[in-house]
């Protein structure tokens, strides 16, 4: 059975290795798997979405409307943009940063409220965090995409030590220590 | 040999490794660039960034004819500016092998229309191979490079966004040496002109036969999968993929490797074993039309649109009548689209052009999001280098004072890549339009590669650096200055000048882009809430750092890089460093 992870958040928020640790992980562990990027336009500030597929084998490298098994959004609006995506038992996790979009800026959208509410409604095993601070706690803002793979890691079907030694082979050195503390404070949240 | 995750653009480029090929021009283009950029880390290959599509093409044909295998890579639009040299390339065929790589993007994620590059090889009577993941990608270049130089073409490789920006799965190899083969002068061959190219052609045509008896009939790139025959599939590269994700075991496949030449008999042998064909293809009806001159009926556009991206959902729900639940219902978020980086070049030359309300004819690039709402000036983008010529029409149409309120707005790689040839257009043709090349130092929205203006190849080594000024002004442009569009009062001045004049000028806004690693960011800026008028200047600028929370302007310090552009918008002094 093919499972579908998807990675979901504002352009520039780190994704790529966060979908590089997954694909590293899933490679390990002997699946099949498939990753696909957003490169280009896209990239620059808007909504960007990495795909995660495996199992025995895959076919194709993209997640359909109601059939993703996990979504880690980076950005609460995200979550929301994407969480019709997930199956009705499926697993939602975001950081509840706001970033606002620029319709938001310049007035011509609102930012809806209760999006928590909302997406709880329809997928009930969503998870709201605060990843940011996580972040910041173990040492930078930037290791966000690595504080959610330590949530997303303790709901998901393998072993933290597995988890850790993807982190360790795509992290560089010289910031290995903050991301691992980055993982285990989402993984002990 | 343990199997590894690899990039599809970067599985073709280790194709290029393990094939000996010593030769790569390409110029970059979403979403085909990683392709050189990844060959470009093999130190046995000579790679380059040619400065369009064009020189790419024909440098590589050089190099093959030479006695190399060479390969070029490009985004589907490059090939309309490479088809010149690729239509005659079919008639000289190569000497050393020959690739010539396209990307095509369904769903235009990053790219001015949705072309279906398909129409090229079978215009150019050239064979054309599509992979469906990036173990294929490394197989078929490498079966390409032997074929081209057995049937004396070139090859063409079809790309698309999910194949080349998905990683699989492969195994690689290692790279097997060839030595560059003998050069032998051989006019009729080389020499296109018509008597030899009459002569040629009739070549061209008897390969195409051959090349369909012998490698379209044969499972070489192409693979029939039987499973259930209610359904048979005729598909290639991405859309046997999700056809193969939708329909599993329940179906049966003809999934093609070689677009051009199509098979005939492969396919009839085919449809005789199933109830009901159906050729899934994404934009156009080349399968399609193909399958019903050979007088087989099947399904197809009837079924599947020539628009975007298909899915697999979509594919279950329409062949075998199962829809895939949601799992409820939620209103739609507010868009997001892309936008210009904090600390953005850009923006302040576009705050300015929007300022004094020009018609702004825009071109391809970052700078193309200046056409983006807050700053929404821009006017027209087609495609590179058209924002010169295309000014010069508009304004040689609407007379001397239309030239008074409009700019064309190009970057220093497009203006590099094809804006020269227009900017000659207007001096030898006495305009007086008022060109801004927006200089931020690299090839900015396919990933910050290196170009002519920027003084280093794709290696990183020292290179010949092309000066904008002396460049335009050797064309014969007297009014050549440079403003840095970090200052808005003297961007402001120099563009109000520039239009007064009755002559050509060239302003060169240049600052390099807020994200080169050797950009020193200042700190984050903050707003001084008691001074704040909530006038909502600030928020004009279009700057994704800067927003009005709970009613109050705010700066997010995680975005902003303290490029301090707002500061000098602001009327009140609210905004510090």
């Amino acid at each position: 059975m093919t499972k579908s992870i998807m990675l979901v958040g504002v352009g520039g928020q780190g994704t790529l290795l966060a979908s590089r640790v997954l694909g590293t992980l899933l490679t390990n562990k002997g699946f099949d798997v498939k990753v696909s990027e957003v490169h280009g336009m896209a990239q620059r500030g808007g909504s960007v979405v990495t795909y995660v597929r495996y199992g025995e084998k895959v076919y194709s490298p993209v997640v359909d409307l109601g059939t993703a098994d996990m979504i880690v959004s980076f950005e609460r609006l995200e979550a929301l943009r994407y969480a019709l995506y997930a199956k009705k038992d499926g697993v939602i996790i975001y950081n509840d940063q706001r970033i606002n979009p620029m319709p938001v800026i310049t007035g011509a959208a609102e930012y809806p409220e209760g999006i928590y509410e909302q997406i709880c409604a329809v997928v009930p095993n969503t998870t709201r965090v605060d990843a940011l601070a996580l972040a910041n706690e173990a040492g930078s803002a930037k290791a966000v995409n690595i504080a959610l793979l330590g949530l997303l890691a303790k709901r998901s079907e393998f072993e933290k030590e597995d988890w850790i030694e993807a982190v360790r082979a795509c992290v560089p050195e010289k910031f290995l220590e903050l991301n691992l503390k980055a993982f285990e404070l989402g993984y002990n949240l | 040999m343990a199997k590894k995750l690899m990039l599809g653009n970067d599985a073709v480029a280790r194709g290029l490794y393990e094939a000996g090929v010593r030769f790569i021009s390409s110029y970059p283009g979403t979403p085909s660039t990683e392709i050189t950029e990844c060959a470009s880390r093999y130190d046995e290959i000579y790679s380059e960034w040619a400065p369009n599509e064009k020189v790419a093409c024909e440098a590589a044909i050089g190099a093959a004819i030479g006695g190399g295998r060479a390969f070029c890579a490009m985004k589907h639009v490059g090939l309309n500016v490479a088809a010149d040299p690729l239509f005659v390339t079919a008639y000289t065929g190569v000497n050393g092998g020959l690739i010539i790589a396209v990307a095509d993007d369904q769903g235009l994620h990053s790219s001015q229309n949705e072309q279906d590059s398909r129409h090229y090889a079978i215009a150019a009577k050239l064979p054309m191979v599509e992979p469906a993941d990036s173990a294929e990608c490394i197989d078929f270049v490498k079966k390409a490079y032997d074929l081209s130089e057995k049937y004396d073409t070139p090859f063409m490789l079809r790309l698309s966004t999910r194949i080349s920006h998905s990683q699989s799965l492969v195994e690689v190899g290692e790279r097997e040496e060839r030595p560059v083969r003998d050069y032998q002068k051989n006019p009729g061959k080389y020499v296109m002109m018509p008597g030899n190219a009459k002569r040629r052609h009739v070549d061209v045509e008897e390969r195409l036969v051959r090349m369909r008896e012998e490698l379209a009939e044969s499972e070489l790139f192409n693979k029939v999968e039987m499973g259930g025959k209610k359904i048979g599939v005729i598909a290639a590269g991405i859309a046997y993929d999700y056809a193969r994700e939708a329909l599993g075991d329940e179906a049966s496949y003809l999934k093609l490797g070689l677009l051009n030449p199509l098979p005939e008999k492969l396919i009839r042998d085919f449809a005789a074993q199933v109830d009901r064909l159906v050729v899934i293809e994404e934009l156009d009806d080349v399968i399609e039309t193909h399958v019903k001159k050979l007088g087989l009926p099947c399904d197809g556009k009837n079924l599947f649109s020539f628009l975007y991206e298909y899915t697999s959902v979509e594919i279950k729900e329409k062949l075998l009548g199962e829809k895939t639940p949601l799992a409820g219902e939620l209103p739609a978020a507010p868009v997001r689209p892309p936008v210009m980086c904090p600390g953005c070049p850009h923006r302040g030359l576009f705050y300015v052009l929007a300022k004094n309300k020009l018609t702004v004819s825009g071109d391809i690039g970052c700078y193309t999001l200046g056409a983006q709402p807050p700053l929404g000036a821009m006017d027209t983008t087609l495609c590179m280098g058209a924002s010169i010529s295309a000014l010069h029409g508009f304004n040689t149409v609407r007379g001397p004072e239309s030239a008074k309120k409009s700019v064309a707005v190009i970057g220093d790689s497009t203006f590099i890549h094809s804006g020269i040839t227009s900017l000659i257009d207007i001096v030898y043709n006495r305009g007086i339009s008022t060109v801004i090349i927006v200089d931020n130092s690299i090839t900015g929205m396919t990933g910050h590669q290196q170009n002519p203006t920027t003084g280093y190849t794709i290696k990183m080594e020292p290179a010949g650096k092309i000066s904008l000024e002396d460049l335009c002004r050797s064309l014969g442009i007297d009014r050549v200055r440079v403003v840095d569009p970090g200052d808005l009062k003297a961007t402001d001045a120099a563009v109000k000048e520039e239009l007064a004049v009755s002559e050509p000028s060239v302003i060169i806004a240049r600052r390099p882009c807020a994200l080169l690693k050797y950009v020193k960011h200042g700190a984050p800026l903050t707003i001084d809430t008691e001074k704040c008028v909530n006038c909502g200047m600030c928020l004009k600028l279009g700057c994704p750092a800067i927003s009005k929370m709970d009613g109050k302007m705010e700066i997010d310090p995680t975005l902003c890089n303290g490029c301090g552009l707002c500061e000098s918008v602001c009327a009140v002094g609210a905004i510090r460093k």
